[in-house]
This record gives structure tokens, sequence and C-alpha cells, in this order.
């Protein structure tokens, strides 16, 4: 109680005991919003639980096990019993725990949650906001499909919730729970629990500070993770149809206390602590990520000296910063290409220098072997001379001594 | 129930006519002298079972053979998981029934799956089948053959989850990975979780797929024509079964005044031997009762046959590679110091070829020099 206001008595009915209905009337008339994530394997039964929670039938496609990578489908739908009015969003885990290598399953949820925190976080921020006509996107509840092995959580079971347990409020089920004997549930559920312990991870836990529901509550925690088996196919027992899946062997009834914990899950999430898992999602895990995105970004709340700072003082002080860092980082840009240049016309002159030694030596070998050709040239030149002149010169004896002959051998004929 | 006998000794009634007498010789006794030969002998099998845990292998195992052969197993905690290799471990026990003996061995591969990252988790599988093929073939081509111990793995039962639409990218790579090794049974697990039509979509589902994906899964081989009616019924509706959806419990349940193996559930009473409940007694009967000994069979002539003759292959073209003589007798692969000779003798080869080469360069250029 604040100091400065002392209690008062009323002496008549003043009428401010109707507040609560005011909010109550208010919010009624807006709608509420409320946004689950059902995590869990191809196939373990996400779509028909949601089906079976909800009481209709959403439009729900049959994914394949071959996805290579982890996807989410997020569907919004507008529900309405008695006069209120529900604005549901439910995302579901596509080819989760499908793929060879899962070391990046869990990295797609984280990544889908921190964006649903970061929308709301811009929107905060913004100068011109509407925020009670924001649609909130963020995950209220996260139900987490473990598979009935009776043996233990699966690996990438523990990795994924140790990764969310501090995004989101988790609720971890047991699907296709008719699988397991009843024997078999309470150990298997012991050993989940213990598991979940002895690695940190903090799952939600339903409030128990609120005298009306803290007994209900405390005794559901204790029955964590909840059993579930959905269906959306009725079978007649007795002279009623309900919601049951039929074996050669028996019909397990999904609203039978006795079969499965579906009734206690669908009063736990929906009737009892809805409203508490939307304020635990906005004062607990949004808070986390808003205080850690600032800190990232480099905001505090006080400053070295310990005096209180204000979000307009550390702002431009940031932007100070920033732009001086720019102004270096534009110097230094500028010298290292200067830097560059030089270096690159030291190297293109070296270059031209060799190029043009190397034109000089060929030049050089060139007209040498130039003078050698010329000198070859003169000397068959002279060759070829004295071989003419020789010819001449033969010829003509050639010539002469034919005419003696020719003589010679006229004068013989003569003289015969 | 048929019986394990199925053929009929036919000694004819001795007649007085002395046409039938000289038309019997005798060897209509022969399957006889093979089944007292054989019981004398004994038989052994080798089963691997595989798949994630959880999926009830241990328990399967123990109905099938009605024994507990998992007493002091300890399970890991899903962080020790996370990382975890694959193991083999082996089971064997020595079982009776009328006078014959079994020596059964269960091959079991904890781990498989369950860590986080599964790329390759079956290579440690593979690995051991190859090497019982690799211990056979070298003590089928040793000197003193009298006490081979045959440690093939003569059928794998795989363990397909219920909880899916189908088969899943590490099931299917898994069974390719053995098809050409083993003879791979595929068994949709702990299928007290589905409905009847959900059984059958299933089946059909994962039949197509493993059609699609060319997985050579065991086949039952064909009947003879001569087999009795009921025989050729039974086989016919196994066929048309698989994959197999099965149930184990290692508890015995009261029910309808009888004592019977099943599962407790507050809405009914599973029978794991209710040929209506599941495929428990096709499988028992399948795998024990008619196709053991075809299963050893395909695993000797096809599964090992195409081991040995891609080993002698590999052999023999490393063989003629080092222009070594062919030995008649097959030489096992040798070790690693050969393997570094013959790579330094193949980088002195490649030298010589270089210098050999820069040489005749030289001469061409200094006969072309000579020309000018």
């Amino acid at each position: 109680m604040d100091k400065n206001a002392r209690p008062l008595s009323l002496s008549g009915h003043v009428g401010f005991d109707s507040l609560p209905h005011q909010l109550v009337n208010k919010s009624t008339c807006q709608g509420f919003c409320f946004n689950i994530l059902c995590i869990g394997e191809t196939g373990i039964g996400k779509s028909t639980l949601m089906d079976t929670l909800f009481n209709t039938n959403f439009e729900n496609f049959e994914s394949s096990h071959f996805e290579p990578k982890v996807k989410l489908r997020a569907q919004t739908y507008d529900l309405q019993e008695s006069n209120v009015r529900l604005k549901l969003t439910i995302v579901n885990t596509v080819g989760f725990g499908d793929q060879m290598n899962k070391q990046e399953s869990y990295q797609h949820v984280v990544d889908y949650i921190d964006t649903q925190f970061e929308s709301y976080l811009q929107e905060e921020l913004k100068i011109k906001r509407s925020l009670h006509n924001y649609h909130d996107s963020r995950i209220h509840a996260c139900l987490y499909f473990i598979a009935p092995s009776g043996h233990s959580l699966k690996s990438l079971d523990l990795v994924t919730m140790k990764k969310l347990d501090s995004k989101v409020n988790i609720i971890p089920v047991i699907a296709k729970a008719d699988t397991i004997s009843k024997s078999e549930l309470h150990k298997f559920k012991i050993k989940i629990m213990s598991e979940l312990v002895s690695n940190g991870v903090q799952i939600y836990q339903f409030p128990t500070d609120d005298e009306t529901v803290s007994k209900i509550n405390t005794a559901m925690n204790g029955i964590l993770p909840f059993a579930v088996v959905g269906s959306s196919e009725e079978v007649k027992i007795g002279n009623k149809m309900v919601k049951a899946r039929q074996y050669p062997w028996g019909v397990v009834q999904v609203e039978n206390e006795n079969h499965c914990d579906f009734v206690k899950l669908r009063e736990m999430l929906i009737c009892v602590n809805m409203e508490d898992l939307r304020e635990q999602t906005h004062t607990r895990h949004y808070e986390l990520y808003r205080r850690c995105k600032l800190e990232e970004m480099g905001f505090t709340d006080t400053n070295p000296e310990s005096k209180p700072v204000s979000l307009q003082e550390t702002y431009e002080a940031k932007r100070h910063e920033f732009l001086g860092d720019l102004q270096r980082r534009e110097e230094e840009m500028r010298q290292m290409f200067v830097q560059r240049v030089k270096e690159k016309e030291t190297e293109l002159k070296e270059a031209e220098r060799e190029l043009q030694g190397k034109f000089e030596q060929l030049k050089r070998l060139h007209s040498e072997e130039k003078s050698k050709l010329d000198e070859k040239r003169r000397s068959l030149e002279d060759e070829i001379n004295t071989f003419s002149k020789k010819k001449a010169a033969t010829e003509l004896l050639q010539g002469q001594s034919f005419n003696t002959n020719a003589n010679l051998k006229k004068d013989k004929d003569r003289k015969k | 129930m048929t019986t394990n006998i199925r053929y009929k000794s036919r000694i004819p009634i001795k007649s007085d006519e002395t046409t039938e007498e000289k038309q019997y010789v005798g060897f209509a006794t022969l399957p006889n002298q093979v089944h007292r030969k054989s019981v004398k002998k004994g038989f052994d099998f080798t089963l691997m079972v595989a798949g994630e845990s959880g999926m009830g292998k241990s328990t399967l195992v123990n109905s099938l053979f009605l024994t507990d052969l998992y007493k002091d197993r300890k399970l890991l905690n899903s962080e020790e998981r996370i990382n975890q290799t694959v193991e083999i471990i082996k089971h064997t026990v020595d079982i009776e029934e009328k006078g014959v003996k079994l020596k059964l061995t269960i091959v079991d591969t904890p781990g498989f799956g369950d860590a986080v990252n599964n790329n390759e988790c079956w290579k440690p599988i593979t690995d051991y089948i190859d090497q019982q093929f690799e211990q056979y073939f070298r003590d089928e081509s040793g000197l003193n053959r009298k006490n081979i111990q045959d440690n093939r793995v003569h059928c794998c039962l795989y363990f397909i989850p219920p909880f899916g639409h189908g088969l899943r990218p590490v099931d299917v790579e898994f069974m390719k990975a053995l098809h050409e090794k083993v003879n791979v049974v595929p068994l949709i697990a702990k299928a007290d979780c589905l409905t009847p039509n959900e059984i059958k979509k299933l089946k059909d589902r994962v039949r197509e797929e493993i059609e699609r994906f060319g997985i050579k899964v065991y086949q039952f081989p064909e009947c003879d024509s001569d087999e009795d009616e009921e025989f050729k019924q039974l086989d016919k509706e196994l066929k048309e079964c698989c994959p197999l959806a099965v149930i184990g419990s290692n508890t015995v349940v009261e029910t309808r005044g009888q004592r019977v193996r099943g599962r407790l559930y507050p809405w009914g009473i599973v029978e794991v031997e209710n040929q209506s409940h599941c495929d428990f007694v096709k499988l028992r009967n399948m795998l024990i009762r008619s196709h053991m000994h075809d299963l050893k069979d395909v695993t000797c002539d096809v599964h090992y046959e195409n081991y040995r003759a891609q080993c002698i292959q590999d052999m023999t073209s490393k063989l003629t590679q080092d222009n070594r003589m062919e030995s008649p007798i097959p030489i096992l692969p040798l070790s690693t110091p050969d393997v570094e000779t013959d790579r330094l003798i193949k980088m002195k080869d490649e030298e010589l070829a270089r210098m050999q080469e820069m040489l005749n360069k030289m001469q061409q250029q200094i006969h072309d020099g000579k020309d000018q």
C-alpha cells in the first residue's frame, strides 16, 4: 500500500465495485486473441488434437515426410462461443523431426517466435502507434507433442525445449497416448519430468497464487505432461455419440478421464488459464526479449556513473557514436583506395619498363639477324658472279675448241 | 496348423506281386535321413533388429522367442543420446524344442536414429554385416574348413514407427543401404495405436513408397504348385499383409478365461496372438515356422554370393593393375604397406615418363636448330 495514501472507510455505496464488470464488458466487446504453437513430428496428431480441442474442423493438409527444412504454417480463425469472440491462430510445424540432420530444426521455430516479438516491439516503438488495434501474433502457448515411445524424451525434444523455454510457455503433451498402458504411462511421465528438471528446462507451471484456482492448478501441475488422444470421428456408446477411436479390442473415449487426460488439458488450457498464459507471455517472455534486444542495441537504464539515463540521451549518444564510426570507416576506405592506386601505378610502370627493354632486345636481335643475312646474300651473290664468269669463260673456251675442231675437221675433209 | 514335415515318405506296402518289389529302390527315405542328420547337427539363425528407440524391438523379440533376452538393459537418457553413435550388441541363446536345437543370435542396434544428426547412422550396421561376410569368406577359403561358424546376418527386422504417414527419410536411407546385403523385413511397430482402417492405409502407403524408392525387401518365394491348398492360402494372405503390423508384450493378462500375452488398457485388452488384433502370429509363422530356412538360403545364395563376387572382382582388378601373376587361390586384399609401395612405384613411373618427354623435346629442338 502506498505510504502517502491512508485507507479510508466509506459510509455508503459508491459504485466502483462495478469496475471489473466494466473491464469485462470492454474486453468482451473488443474480442480476445489467442495464439497456439504446436510442435511435433509429422503425423503425431497435432491437427487432430486442435480439431478435438476446439470442437471444429480446421482445414488440415497432410504433410509429407520429405520436407528438406522445418517450416511453420500459421492459420487464423474467428470463433464465437456465447457472446465471446475469439481470434484464434494455430501455428503448426511442418516437417519437424523428419530430416536426417536435425541440428537446425529448433532454429526455425525460435526465429518464428522472435519475429512475432519483434513486430510487437516495432509497433510499441513507433511514434504513431495503435496498440489496441494491433493484432497480437505473439505465441501465448506452445504445445510440445512427445512421441509415445514409453522410454524417455527424444534427443531432439530435449534440445528444442531447452531453446524454447525462455521464449514461450511450453506445455508438453504425450501424443497418441492410447498406445501406452497405465503403468507404463506413469513411469513415462516420471521419466520425462525428471529429464526436464535435470536439464533445467522451465515448462509452464499453472499459477497457484490465486486461491480460486490454486487447488486445481497444483493438482494439474503434478499430472503434467498430459497424455492425450484426439479424434474427429464419433462412435456410439450407450445412446450417445462421443468422440472416440474404435479398435477391435475396445473403444477409446476421448472425453473419458479414465482413458486419457484430454479433458484436463482442455480445462487447463482453455477454461482456466488462457488469460494467464497471455499475461505470462506479455510480462515475462516478451519483456525478456525486449530487454535483450534493447541491450544489444546498447541501451541501458543507468549510465556508468549509476545515474538514470533516459532513452533520448542514450539514443543521441548512440547516433553520435554511429556517425563517428561511419566517418572513420570512410576515411579508412579512402586511404586504402589511394594506396592501392599507387601500388598499381608502380606495378604498371615496372611492367612498361620491362616491355620496353624486351622490345629493344628483340630489335637488336632482329637487326643482327638481318645483317647476317645480308652478308650471306652478298657472299652468295659473289659466288654466283664468279660462277657465271667461270661459266662464260668455259663456254667461250668450249666454243673456241669446237670451232678449232670444226676447222680441223673441215681441213681433214678437204684433204681427203 | 500345417506341420513342419510337409513331405510324405512313400514306403509302399510290400505286395506279393514281384513287379512292385522290383520298382522299390528305397531312396524315398532320403528326406528322413536329412531330417535326422539336421536334428543331430542343430541349426543356427542370426536375426538383426533395427529401428528407433522405443519402437518395441526388445519386447517383440522376447515375445517371438518366449524368453527374456534383455534382463539387465540400461537405457540412455535423452541428453546422452544427442550425439549417440550406433552400437552393435549381440545376444546368443541356445534353445531347444522337441529335440531340435537352435542357436539363436540376436543382433541389436541401439542408438540407431536417436541422435540429433543421423547422417550415415547405418554405417556401423553395414560395416558389421560386411565384416561377417568377410569373416565367412576367409573361413571358406581357408585350409581347415571343418568348423566354420556362420555368423552372417540372415534377416533384418526393420521397425517403422506407426505415428507418421508413411516412410521417413531415415527409413528409406537405411533400407536402401541394406537391401542388397541382408534380407530386410519391414514391420509396423506398436500397431495398437492404429485402428484397422488406419493400418490398411498405412500399409498401402508403405508398400507404395517401398516400390517408388526401389527398395528390395525380402520377397516370399512362390509356392510350388503341388503344395496343399491350406498352405497356398496362408502364403497368399501373408504376401498381402506386408508390411506386417505387430504388437509385442512381455506380460501375461487374463482374458475370456485364458491367460495370454497381451497389453492391458482401461478400454480393453490387446491380445498379441489374436489374428484380428495384429499380425504377430503371421510374423512368427513366417520367421520361424515356414521361412527360416528360406531366409538362410537367400542370404547364402544371393547376398553372400554378391559380396563374394564383388570382393573377388576388386581383388583381381587390383592384381592385374600391379602386373603380378594371377594366382589360382584367391589372395585376400593385402594390408597398407603394399599400397604405399604401389603408390611410390606409380610416382616413379610418372617421373620417368616426364623426363623422357623432355628429352624428346630437346632432341627435337636441336634437330630443328641444326636445320636452321
